[in-house]
């Protein structure tokens, strides 16, 4: 059997397992349509959590982000994790003791303003798509691969399976799919590692075996690593190299972003009791982490592996030839990717080598010249967001791992492209229709409607994800820095403050308008190219990149909520006792519909 | 008969304050510790452990990809069982 009917029968069996479930758990009610009808156990939510924040970011994008940069983007490992410790402690037990279905809801009633409600649902459906189209961004590269078609009818592919089971399903069909795919994609990232962990070190643990043995040489991997890199004129590994204060601002974003996502938060409201909120953020971040500390290594080890492809014979022997790219099967891979367009390789100087090295460096320009391997390095795109989807290949692992990761990193994407859906649904027909427009509509109605947001939003997206308005992390940056700016301080003002309506939707709207203008400012108004007035390598303020903004947008609205709400009449008895009510755990029933 | 009512809602309301204060201090010691091993260790604080070695490379490195994540977890799980049982103590948990 060949690897394309190899990856096409995994793939294909894992949607099978999707549609499956999603049919056999189809939502009668509008409460098993949002909230699963509260029946979710903490392991089965927190597993479904992990697979709905997950996305191609974390499993395609992520390890190849640390393999070719080392030590500074642990911003990612740190920023994705520790949101939860926010969550879990800040938001996820007051909300679920509130009671209702949707973030926006809390805001509406916490600040007994519909005007904060919509301004907290515009900030919501703004996050979500810009999210959504991230990942059907990633959908369509990875079907474009692993189906051997274009990246257009794999994109169109991935949008009927989302549509299908998002639509069909709701919460309840989309929660115990996305247990069926953390499965997949747990599996499907972790048995590569293991694999190349006990080829390259002999721990079977690939997250022990990154700080253990280079079994070939003896010395710590870590070690090895940093000095074959700087052989090749590229930053140690393991060493610091950009600005300290944007890495603590960038982290801290990514932080607040994580807990101020709504389709993470509306996972809270699904577990039957407060106490469960509570252990829910602590098992969803146990499944998170088994992939969270298994990505290092996979970094680390890929970086090595391709590395010692590059220089067979070490960094001062001679670079690979072309005639063994071409010829040995260890090197297929290359071929492959190749063809994609995200890998590529060129000898320069007609020496029938590919030397691999840092051409910006001029020590090591002069050294490689020196060795007559020319001053320009050859391997001339390798593009970060294949390195996992490649990496069993360049290990030569066994053509079932391959079609396993395939399918894992639909999986990925998959999943938290139907949990935006589901967000984005709920803030359309909950919070819009129900909520503002059209309040005595029926039960049924209101079904329609979230499954028509879905089908539109899809569209949407799917039509975004053909012309992305730009490259996917800038995209996924956007929203996580929209949602740190606008959902999370007033959820946590909400919670911890007294602060009153005018305050909040002032704080809102500052947070969300400053973060986006300065991300305009940095990307192009609405991501038209060659409309940015900076760029992230010259930002407009000091060191802050435009994808670290989130925290100073956060800290904005924090800064106006206050001032405002000093300056304006406190809360009335009612919200005061609300508030009150909120912080104790006691008599939080089934969640009511407030409507 | 309405005064002991009264001296009742006066002492949930007694009780639900200092219920909270404890809550607030606990969020705020495990909001230290999540800083520390992040921002802390993980970044502002490592060239200063950058004696300790870990596997082929130091302390500071391991807190930013590994130790962080395991502390957030313990964190997690701490919180979820003192504010349970806190819960008890003053008798604000569900039925």
């Amino acid at each position: 059997m060949d690897q394309f009917t190899i990856n096409l029968l995994f793939v294909g069996a894992s949607f099978a397992l999707y549609i499956g479930i999603a049919i056999w758990a189809r939502a009668g009610s509008t409460s098993e349509f949002y909230a699963a009808g509260r029946g979710v156990h903490p392991v089965t939510n927190g597993m479904a959590t992990a697979a709905d924040w997950m996305s191609a970011a974390s499993f395609i994008g992520m390890a190849g982000l640390i393999a070719f940069t080392g030590y500074d983007n642990s911003t990612f490992l740190m920023g994705w994790t520790g949101g939860y410790v926010l969550l879990a402690l800040l938001l996820a037990p007051y909300l679920r003791k509130f009671g209702k279905f949707t973030v926006s809801e809390f805001i509406g009633d916490r600040f007994y303003s519909p005007t904060a409600r919509v301004v907290a649902v515009i900030a919501l459906l703004v996050a979500s798509l810009t999210y959504v189209i991230g990942q059907m961004t990633g959908v369509g590269v990875a079907f474009g691969r692993f189906l051997e078609v274009s990246n257009t009818t794999g994109l169109l592919i991935g949008a009927c399976v989302v549509f299908a089971y998002a639509v069909f399903g709701g919460m309840k069909g989309v929660t115990y799919t996305q247990v069926a795919q953390y499965v997949v994609l747990i599996m499907a990232y972790t048995i590569p590692a293991v694999f190349i962990s006990l080829q390259l070190t002999g721990n079977p643990v690939p997250a022990l075996g990154l700080f253990g043995e280079h079994a070939a040489s003896g010395e710590p991997l870590l070690a090895k690593l940093d000095a074959i890199v700087a052989e090749l004129g590229f930053n140690e590994y393991t060493a610091h190299h950009g600005d300290t204060f944007n890495m603590v601002l960038f982290t801290l974003s990514l932080m607040i972003g994580t807990a101020g996502l709504p389709h993470v938060i509306m996972r809270f409201f699904t577990v039957p009791r407060v106490a469960d909120a509570r252990w829910s953020a602590g098992w969803a971040l146990v499944f998170i982490a088994l992939l969270y500390l298994t990505a290092p290594a996979v970094g680390a080890m890929a970086r090595l592996n391709i590395t010692d492809m590059m220089w067979p014979n070490g960094a001062s022997g001679d670079p690979v030839s072309v005639e063994m790219i071409e010829g040995d099967e260890r090197y297929n891979w290359m071929a492959t990717w190749q063809k994609t367009g995200l890998l590529g390789w060129e000898d320069k100087n007609g020496d029938g080598r590919i030397a691999y090295f840092n051409d910006g460096d001029a020590d090591t320009v002069a050294k490689m010249q020196a060795a007559g391997w020319g001053d320009a390095n050859e391997l001339t795109n390798f593009n970060r967001d294949i390195l996992v989807l490649a990496n069993p290949e360049i290990a030569n692992l066994p053509s079932w791992v391959i079609g396993l990761v395939a399918a894992g990193g639909l999986a990925a994407a998959l999943s938290t492209a139907a949990g935006l859906l589901l967000a984005i649904s709920s803030a359309v027909s909950h919070d819009l229709i129900k909520g503002s427009i059209n309040p005595s509509i029926s039960e049924k109605g209101e079904l329609l409607s979230a499954r028509v947001a879905m089908a539109v939003a899809i569209a949407v997206a799917t039509y975004l994800g053909l012309n992305p308005p730009g490259f996917a992390a800038q995209t996924v940056a956007l929203a996580f820095g929209l949602a740190a700016a606008s959902i999370f301080p007033a959820l946590m003002m909400g919670i911890f403050t007294k602060v009153n309506n005018k305050g909040a939707v002032a704080g809102m709207v500052s947070g969300l308008l400053v973060t986006l203008i300065y991300i305009f400012l940095h990307k192009g108004w609405f991501f038209i190219p060659d409309t940015n007035s900076f760029t992230d390598a010259n930002p407009l303020l000091g060191t802050i990149k435009s994808t670290s903004f989130g925290a100073v947008g956060a800290l904005i609205n924090f800064c106006v909520a206050f001032t405002v709400s000093k300056m304006t009449q406190p809360i009335p008895q009612e919200i005061e006792e609300l508030v009150e009510s909120v912080r104790v755990p006691r008599g939080a029933g089934v969640a009511v519909d407030g409507h | 008969m309405a005064d002991q009512t009264n001296h009742g809602a006066e002492a949930t309301q007694k009780s639900d304050a200092a219920y909270w204060s404890a809550n607030v201090r606990i969020i705020i010691i495990s909001l230290i510790i999540w800083a520390l091993v992040s921002f802390g260790f993980g970044i502002l604080l490592r060239p200063l452990l950058s004696g300790i070695a870990v596997g082929g490379t130091d302390l500071g490195f391991w807190f930013a990809q590994q130790g962080s994540i395991i502390v957030f977890l313990a964190l997690i799980f701490f919180y979820a069982w003192r504010m349970n049982k806190l819960d008890r103590e003053f008798g604000v948990e569900e039925e």
